[in-house]
């Protein structure tokens, strides 16, 4: 992992950012009611599992949770090694919800354009929002965040370094230079 | 990381990567219990099954997969083909070259046919049953289909029973639950024995009820007619007596042991037609699983990257 030029976010800004984004949610969908998160794997799960805790403690609903692999759905199939493929987990239908995809960084938006495909695939959502911890810029496609816990204009050198409890020892977001990108974990989110 | 560009032998993936496809096949397992079975992991790719030999789960298996995977299937059989016309085999791999395919899969009566194919055409080779040597994609089946009912292979013990000398399903199974650290055995009549069975890793038994109760898998080959006309065994029906799968034997198989065949069946012969239709009799498993385990196997083959595009 790369060196650390600086903190974004620290873990109260984080809790911070997960309870605003919690309540917009709310606003937006005027309660709790036909909304489903599904978070995209990996990181995004851990994302949508802490946001449907803050959903929980302003509502009293639980949401369910869903856990999204896109592996299959990536445009890059033939350009990048195949990574280790996870679980997709949603066992709930979509028909009629609101989908919230969950994410840690925004980046390029050909993530998000491959989970709304797969998400496509398993249903007929009423619609399909997108919340994401941190908006880095850059995009390749016409895509945008509905929620963002924080925009971080970066170089395309830079990696955004995301780590969030209980996965990880913390709950922070960093920017580290992005000279050794190899020794970067795969798991260990960020950029998508 | 999985970097193979071709499957022609199950040796040619190591542990890991037979691991990883296992696992990417459970994954593919789930999509093919959707309602929307179809992804568009290989859209743009083209699938040729060339098949040189008569097969029907085989080839299915492969277009189904193909086929869920987004790519263009095309099947190209040896009847009618010109192959009939006396081309030869290098001659049909530079027209498939030609036609710029990006995997192969290829069934030949002759073994080895899969490599000869392998050093001249740029797309993917899989191995799809070459002869009496080797059909590794069924190995990987037959291993999801154990790992499904048995857990891990390792430390089990594997009876394979049949005609082991001619069979490419035992030729690429055998020796890779010995690496996996199972214990494959022979079950058969000397005569359907190869010279050395101990080169496949396997160890031998020539009476099938000695050993029964020990066994954790019970893996029937088919048993072709024209290889019982009275050289090999006497007859089907002594066969079937000796080394048949029925329901007496059924009754003697240790708990949790299961049945498993490559299919087609011959009821009657080497499995009884009570056994083929219980519940421990797992073949139809191993049909799904040849879907989802063939989907993963090009999924991680395309998937391996430029790097290895250029070899």
């Amino acid at each position: 992992m790369g060196r650390v030029t600086s903190n974004v976010l620290d873990s109260t800004a984080i809790e911070r950012a997960l309870v605003r984004i919690a309540h917009e949610i709310i606003e937006a969908n005027k309660g709790a009611h036909d909304i489903v998160l599904v978070g995209i794997l990996t990181r995004g799960d851990v994302v949508a599992a802490r946001l449907a805790d803050a959903i929980e403690a302003i509502t009293g609903t639980r949401l369910p949770v869903g856990r999204l692999d896109i592996s299959f759905y990536r445009d890059d199939v033939r350009i990048q090694a195949a990574p280790q493929v996870h679980r997709t987990d949603i066992t709930f239908p979509l028909e009629g919800k609101t989908v919230v995809l969950v994410d840690d960084v925004l980046f390029t938006g050909r993530t998000i354009r491959a989970a709304m495909d797969a998400v496509m695939d398993f249903g007929r959502p009423a619609a399909i929002r997108l919340a994401v911890i941190i908006d880095r810029g850059h995009r390749e496609l016409p895509i945008r965040a509905d929620y963002v816990g924080k925009n971080v204009p970066s170089s395309v050198s830079e990696k955004i370094r995301v780590q969030l409890m209980p996965v990880d020892e913390c709950d922070s977001v960093d920017i580290v230079n992005g000279d050794d990108t190899d020794a970067s974990p795969v798991d260990a989110g960020g950029d998508t | 990381m999985f970097a193979r560009h071709n499957l022609l032998t199950i040796d040619d993936l190591t542990n890991a990567e037979i691991e990883q496809t296992l696992s990417t096949a459970q994954s593919f397992k789930e999509i093919n219990e959707r309602e929307i079975k179809k992804l568009p992991t290989l859209r743009g790719l083209t699938v040729i099954n060339a098949f040189f030999e008569p097969s029907t789960r085989t080839r299915t298996s492969f277009e189904i997969a193909g086929k869920r995977l987004g790519a263009d299937v095309i099947n190209f059989s040896s009847s009618g083909s010109a192959t009939a016309k006396g081309e030869s085999l290098a001659d049909t791999a530079a027209t498939l070259d030609a036609m710029a395919c990006d995997i192969v899969v290829v069934r030949h009566r002759y073994s080895g046919a899969p490599a000869l194919l392998a050093g001249r055409m740029r797309g993917h080779i899989i191995n799809g049953g070459d002869g009496m040597h080797q059909h590794p994609t069924q190995t990987l089946l037959d291993l999801f289909t154990m790992q499904e009912h048995i857990g891990t292979v390792k430390g089990k013990t594997i009876g394979i029973v049949g005609d082991i000398a001619h069979s490419r399903v035992a030729g690429s199974l055998a020796p890779a639950l010995k690496r996996l650290g199972a214990t494959p055995v022979f079950i058969a009549p000397p005569t359907y024995l190869p010279a050395v069975p101990e080169e496949l890793g396997a160890e031998v038994a020539y009476a099938l009820d000695d050993i029964l109760a020990d066994l954790d898998v019970v893996y029937l080959l088919r048993i072709q007619g024209e290889r019982a006309d009275g050289r090999a065994v006497p007859s089907l029906r002594e066969y079937a007596t000796h080394f048949g799968m029925n329901r007496l034997r059924m009754e003697r198989l240790g708990a949790g042991a299961i049945v498993m065949h490559p299919g087609p069946m011959n009821r009657g012969v080497e499995i009884s037609a009570d056994v083929a239709d219980d519940a421990r009799c797992v073949v139809l498993d191993q049909v799904t699983a040849g879907v989802a385990v063939r989907m993963a196997l090009m999924y991680l083959m395309v998937g391996g990257g430029t790097d290895v595009a250029a070899t």
